[in-house]
């Protein structure tokens, strides 16, 4: 199963590296991670969408909190939340078609051209990995993507509930 | 009034005085000369030159395991830090707190590939509980003392700190500040076990009709031995220690039915996997002792204490468990037994123990020692135990001696064993002997080992000689990596591939060479003399070269994927 991890950890050197290197070391998925820091700038917030069963996530939860660095971690799945990913997109728009169509997608998913070219769109669009991903589909339908690029997903948690320090 | 100001290399110096550091284990090199300047004009603390830094670390962690006190290493950049690996992942296999100070390049060559230059703290991050790039002069002090805080508190284990060559240069000063007490909003380990967790355990325990206690290293980390063998006398439970908890209850204990696991007891692997209910205390569920994981005790309550979270449902599914310091919880238990009005279920201990005894009498241990034939390693220890009186520190090496001294010396209290139990380390035992005897001069300190570890870390003999470290090395000498051999046999057929060792060196020369006194044992009438002999030279080092039988294998023996208790009790005959 998907779930999405927040983690509050000390922003300083290495301390990325840490993580990263404990994902790798003990074999933990990782589908995609954000880091940057937070209105406190001493702390940096990391995003990490892992996939794994109950065992494995009680493990990589565990994990995460030992390292000396990290002050908190949640998995946001747990409970009800916001997820977000950004995603920019470059795709071939080359004749009045074409540009209509994608222009009409972008639209019905609500995203925005912020570049245009001779002959390409450059679109952005927020939303779940999920949307974003039927985006794409959408769009490789058709029209040819150049380059695209998804920032992987950030979320809170609803309501009252914050994780700071 | 104008504050003083010192040097970077002045100030790990203090720093390090002000935690009472008393020895500090090393090699010098062009990036920690700075460093190696201020040792020098100074005699609160100890440098000690080894000739390997892989020696260093073992000797610190030797000492640490020896005496509870931090072990604090040296190295220069590059090469010197890179030798430290192998020893840094020792200790933190096996949890002991140990700070390394690593030089490193000037900041403004960091990663330009400067001459000595790795980046060590990127080399050393999987075997680590934490490191330090420090690259500010005036954090050393703090920096100093987190490591020793880091290292020393919750689950204990080496911290690196990197110090570039120029945080320690003459030219660059700043003023010296210190925080002992340190706090950190990030690292808060737990210590007491949640209320609600022991209430749980104690009803665990009190409707137990077949407990075990199974105990390990987290025992000998904590000094927590008086206050288990309290509550094992309390609870009238079987006891079994891992390969790392030995000494935590004395091997004499009449509850003890010794080391479970791969060579573990047959008595001991059979209680576990009878139990119905097992207190699991500052253990890890390591696969040396589990053997497969779903055949593991499949009809036991566990409750599992440890200090460290993620060792607690790791492998084996904890039903209760308690995350505190070991210590704490057992007194929590105690208190809460008492407080239950807790009594012994006297009926079901009596069918418990008559079981035990049983299978304690199936057992097989042993090995047959017949006059006029090879002297069987068993046999050496044996010895060994008798001369020493049992109270010897014993540093192994990797390998059966290490199986047969861990079954043949029962150890009556902690951190007497000091063995390389999680990452299996050949050539530890010599360097960690040296630093247990430069803990205890008066003790008998001996190195247990083989033909094969020995020559891992041989070089040390040099630094024995340097520092009158008189240690008692004995060799069971098999001419062959003995537990590569006995796998070989078992599983492949006997076919030795690169088990054999076909050009020892004569050790009784090359221990004089170093000018110490070497004594070579070959035949069973003389191996009682020529120990004691061994033992009754104080003022030397004494290599004993003891040839042994290179045909006997470690017994019992789990078999490979079974049960706990699934093992091979002799050649061929399965419990």
């Amino acid at each position: 199963m998907r779930h999405i991890l927040s983690i509050l950890l000390e922003n300083e050197a290495g301390a990325l590296s840490r993580i990263v290197g404990l994902f790798s070391q003990r074999a933990f998925n990782i589908e995609s991670l954000t880091v940057a820091p937070t209105d406190d700038n001493t702390l940096s917030r990391i995003t990490i969408a892992t996939i794994g069963d109950d065992r494995v996530l009680e493990q990589i939860v565990k994990q995460v909190n030992k390292l000396v660095d990290v002050i908190k971690i949640t998995d946001l799945t747990k409970r009800k939340h916001v997820e977000r990913e950004l995603l920019l997109v470059k795709v071939a728009a080359v004749s009045d078609k074409s540009r209509t169509e994608v222009k009409r997608i972008s639209d019905i998913f609500r995203g925005a051209i912020v570049d245009i070219g001779k002959q390409i769109y450059t679109i952005e669009l927020t939303g779940s990995s999920d949307k974003l991903t039927a985006f794409i589909e959408t769009l490789n339908n058709e029209t040819e993507i150049i380059e695209s690029v998804r920032s992987g997903c950030v979320g809170i948690a609803r309501g009252e509930k914050a994780l700071r320090v | 009034m104008t504050t003083e100001l010192f040097t970077g290399a002045e100030m790990v110096v203090k720093a390090l005085s002000a935690l009472k550091v008393k020895y500090i284990f090393g090699y010098p090199g062009g990036s920690v000369l700075d460093l190696y300047d201020a040792i020098f004009q100074q005699d609160e603390i100890e440098h000690i030159l080894v000739r390997h830094e892989q020696a260093a670390t073992h000797m610190a962690d030797g000492y640490t395991r020896a005496t509870g006190k931090v072990g604090v290493v040296l190295a220069t950049s590059g090469p010197g830090a890179t030798n430290c690996v192998t020893g840094i992942a020792t200790a933190y296999m096996d949890s002991i707190p140990m700070v390394i100070l690593a030089g490193q390049v000037p900041t403004a060559l960091i990663g330009n590939d400067a001459f000595q230059e790795t980046d060590i703290v990127g080399c050393t991050r999987p075997i680590i509980k934490h490191s330090f790039n420090c690259r500010d002069l005036a954090d050393i002090p703090n920096v100093i003392a987190k490591a020793f805080y880091i290292a020393n508190t919750g689950r204990p284990g080496p911290v690196v700190i990197e110090l570039p060559k120029d945080l320690l240069i003459p030219q660059n000063k700043a003023p010296f500040h210190i925080e002992t007490n340190v706090k950190m909003r990030s690292y808060n380990p737990n210590i007491k076990g949640h209320p609600k967790q022991i209430r749980k355990a104690v009803k665990t325990i009190n409707e137990a009709k077949k407990l075990v206690v199974y105990s390990g290293g987290g025992i000998v980390l904590a000094d927590a031995a008086a206050l288990l063998t309290q509550l094992v006398e309390t609870l009238k439970a079987p006891i079994t220690n891992t390969l790392m908890g030995l000494g935590g209850i004395s091997g004499l204990h009449e509850n003890f039915i010794g080391m479970l696991g791969m060579h573990g007891s047959v008595e001991a692997n059979k209680t576990m996997a009878n139990a119905d209910v097992i207190l699991a205390l500052g253990v890890r569920f390591d696969d040396r002792v589990t053997n497969n994981v779903e055949k593991f005790c499949p009809n036991a309550t566990i409750i599992h204490v440890d200090i460290d979270p993620t060792s607690i449902s790791k492998t084996i599914n904890a039903h209760v468990p308690v995350v505190g310091l070991v210590d704490v919880v057992m007194q929590q238990i105690l208190d809460e037994l008492v407080a239950t009005k807790f009594t012994p279920n006297e009926a079901a201990l009596q069918d418990w123990w008559q079981q035990i005894h049983l299978w304690r009498d199936m057992r097989h241990v042993g090995y047959k020692q017949v006059v006029g034939e090879k002297i069987k390693p068993q046999r050496v220890i044996e010895a060994m135990y008798k001369i020493t009186k049992g109270e010897a520190y014993v540093a192994s090496d990797v390998g059966q001696h290490q199986m047969f001294a861990a079954q043949y010396y029962p150890f009556a209290k902690p951190r007497q064993w000091i063995n390389s139990g999680g990452a299996g380390t050949m050539g530890f035992g010599l360097p960690a002997a040296m630093g247990a005897k430069l803990a205890f001069p008066d003790k008998h300190v001996i190195c247990i080992t083989g033909d094969g570890s020995i020559q891992m870390n041989i070089q040390e003999l040099s630094t024995c000689m340097q520092y009158s470290l008189p240690v008692v090395i004995i060799t069971l000498n098999n001419r062959s990596l003995g537990m590569v051999r006995q796998w070989q046999d078992m599983v492949y057929d006997g076919r030795h591939a690169s088990s054999y060792m076909e050009s020892l060196p004569d050790f009784i020369k090359l221990a004089e060479a170093y000018g110490h006194v070497g004594i070579k044992i070959d035949t069973l009438d003389e191996l009682d003399s020529k120990l004691e002999q061994a033992f009754n030279i104080k003022n030397k080092l004494v290599f004993v070269d003891v040839l042994v039988d290179e045909k006997e294998h470690v017994y019992p023996m789990q078999i490979r994927q079974g049960a706990i208790d699934d093992m091979w009790v002799s050649k061929g005959v399965k419990a």
